[in-house]
């Protein structure tokens, strides 16, 4: 009796002990799963451009940065690429709009990984970030500037660091200063006027200018966080040490974030986006123009001559995928804007594709109410989170920014 | 006084040990999923045909555009050549359709096609739906797949 007394006093011990001292288990299986799928250390190394022959050449990635940063690259030599993508701001202006020679409607958006994006800016209007590097140069209301222009001001002030990497330079004497298929009334003229020949020599000389851009970007990367150091040492079982260690309210946001919240539906993988669109009911701003996103994007995407099928592309068809393959209408993609990246989010208010919310608090907020989409269906369906979850929820985004 | 105080012990111990095998014997059955189809084979909706779907490169992987191979084959076994075939589909429990527009390709012979330009977005259950006309009449069929 004595005997069985102390074998059943040492089984209650055991048990007390499995409850009390190791406690419950903070993350199951499948929630360390999806933790260790977010983390840096998934990011696969970035693949080779084929489009872009230049993608990983020094020089053209010397020659880009140089023009990133030179306001000489727009119509008044005001505004340059670094005007928005500000080099100590995560290379975006912290504006709801962003402003260059005139006022935009859409936020600025960060570039660390950038070069990942199959599809660029909010909308997807572009292609591949060469194609996209191009588009701001002749927006009227970014750097202004016109094709024809901008190829004249290359030769003039890299000639030499161009002809190196791109080969020699057209000749240009009979090109007119000002001439493109998208400027003002003059420059069109001007541009109809041109032989094929030389407006192709001119849309060459311009389509290198964004593959230089292209392989300067290509850098930009994005860096360990807080989350990625607590989530190597979860996956590791190591106990997470100094600030890799959550607190109550970075667990419950995280496990918000992997769980109730829905947040990883499309905010997933180490880039914490799909790289896909959703329309999540986001309101339009008032004083801006009619903004449909993606669905008045898929028309642009396919007349840009600069595209992945058009004549520019380095390589063959085969890197055409993403353009061959893409939604190009239904309701889905009304009022639909890409997933950005969530790192560093918490560092650069205000939110959204035009700037619509301040904080992070109210974008928890819209998404737990998740009102519905003035134009299309919004995706996304009321969470009813508690004050509590919503800090929290806040609290774990802030650990991709430390 | 003391023999009742073992007792109790005991019986918190053989308590803690029911607990324990009750553990066990849960953690061990058979899970059972009351999930999709998720079938990579299946008779077509009237019966047409006999498809399969597979990813051309084996593994499934979240966020590329992949190639997935259907095949086709009639009741009798035989393959089927010249189908027409349009792709659908989306994810039932997100109410939205797919992030691609896939194409049948290729034919590669044998009644096998091509079915490029697939992308799985998230996790979660996807289906497609491939709709199929060919010398033998038309007919549809539906795959799930959970990621």
């Amino acid at each position: 009796m004595r005997r069985l007394a102390s074998v059943a006093s040492l089984l209650v011990l055991a048990a007390l002990a499995l409850l009390g001292g190791c406690g419950e288990p903070q993350f199951s299986d499948a929630e360390k799963k999806t933790i260790a799928s977010l983390a840096l250390n998934a990011l696969p190394s970035l693949k080779a451009d084929t489009t872009n022959q230049y993608a990983d050449v020094p020089a053209a990635a010397a020659l880009g940065s140089t023009l990133f940063f030179d306001a000489g690259m727009s119509r008044d030599g005001t505004v340059s690429c670094s005007t928005c993508h500000k080099i100590d701001r995560q290379f975006q202006d912290d504006l709801p709009q962003a402003v260059g020679v005139g006022h935009t409607n859409r936020r600025t958006m960060p570039l660390a990984g950038v070069a990942r994006n199959p599809w660029l800016f909010w909308d997807g209007r572009r292609d591949s970030l060469w194609a996209q590097a191009l588009t701001p140069l002749e927006n009227p209301l970014e750097q202004a500037g016109n094709r024809a222009a901008f190829a004249h001001y290359i030769k003039k002030r890299f000639g030499e660091r161009y002809e190196r990497i791109f080969g020699p330079l057209p000749d240009l004497s009979t090109v007119p200063a000002n001439a493109s298929p998208l400027g003002s009334e003059a420059e069109k003229a001007a541009w109809s006027a041109m032989p094929a020949g030389q407006q192709d020599d001119v849309n060459r000389v311009y389509a290198n200018i964004g593959k230089a851009i292209a392989a300067f970007e290509r850098s930009i990367e994005p860096q360990q966080t807080r989350f990625d150091r607590f989530a190597i040492d979860l996956a590791t079982g190591a106990k997470p040490q100094g600030d890799g260690a959550f607190s109550p309210e970075e667990v419950l946001g995280l496990k918000l974030f992997i769980g109730k919240a829905n947040c990883v539906t499309c905010h997933n993988g180490p880039r914490f986006t799909d790289n896909s669109f959703h329309n999540t009911g986001v309101p339009p701003v008032d004083g801006l123009p009619l903004d449909r996103g993606r669905v008045d994007a898929v028309a642009q995407v396919q007349a840009d001559p600069f595209n992945c099928l058009g004549k520019f592309r380095d390589g063959d068809e085969s890197a055409c995928r993403e353009l061959r393959f893409m939604v190009k209408d239904g309701p889905q993609i009304v009022r639909a804007y890409k997933t950005p990246s969530l790192r560093g989010a918490a560092d650069r208010a205000p939110y959204m594709h035009a700037g619509q919310f301040a904080t992070l608090d109210e974008v928890a907020a819209h998404y737990s109410k998740a009102p519905l989409a003035v134009e299309g269906v919004s995706e996304v369906h009321p969470l009813d989170l508690s004050d509590r979850e919503r800090a929290a929820l806040v609290a774990f985004l802030k650990t991709l920014s430390d | 006084m003391a023999s009742i105080w073992r007792y109790i012990l005991a019986g918190l111990g053989l308590a803690a040990l029911l607990v324990g095998i009750v553990a066990a014997v849960y953690l061990t059955l058979p899970q059972s999923a009351p999930g999709p189809d998720t079938s990579r084979a299946k008779k077509t909706a009237n019966g047409l045909f006999v498809a399969g779907f597979e990813p051309e490169r084996g593994v499934i992987r979240q966020g590329e555009l992949q190639s997935w191979l259907l095949t086709l084959k009639t009741a009798a076994g035989a393959p089927v050549e010249g189908a027409a075939i349009t792709v659908s589909g989306g994810m039932p429990q997100h109410d939205h359709g797919l992030p691609t527009s896939p194409q049948a390709t290729d034919y590669l012979g044998d009644g096998r096609y091509r079915i490029d330009g697939i992308k799985f977005t998230m996790s979660g259950w996807w289906q497609l739906r491939f709709a199929i006309s060919a010398a033998a009449g038309s007919d549809s069929v539906d795959f799930n797949i959970v990621l």
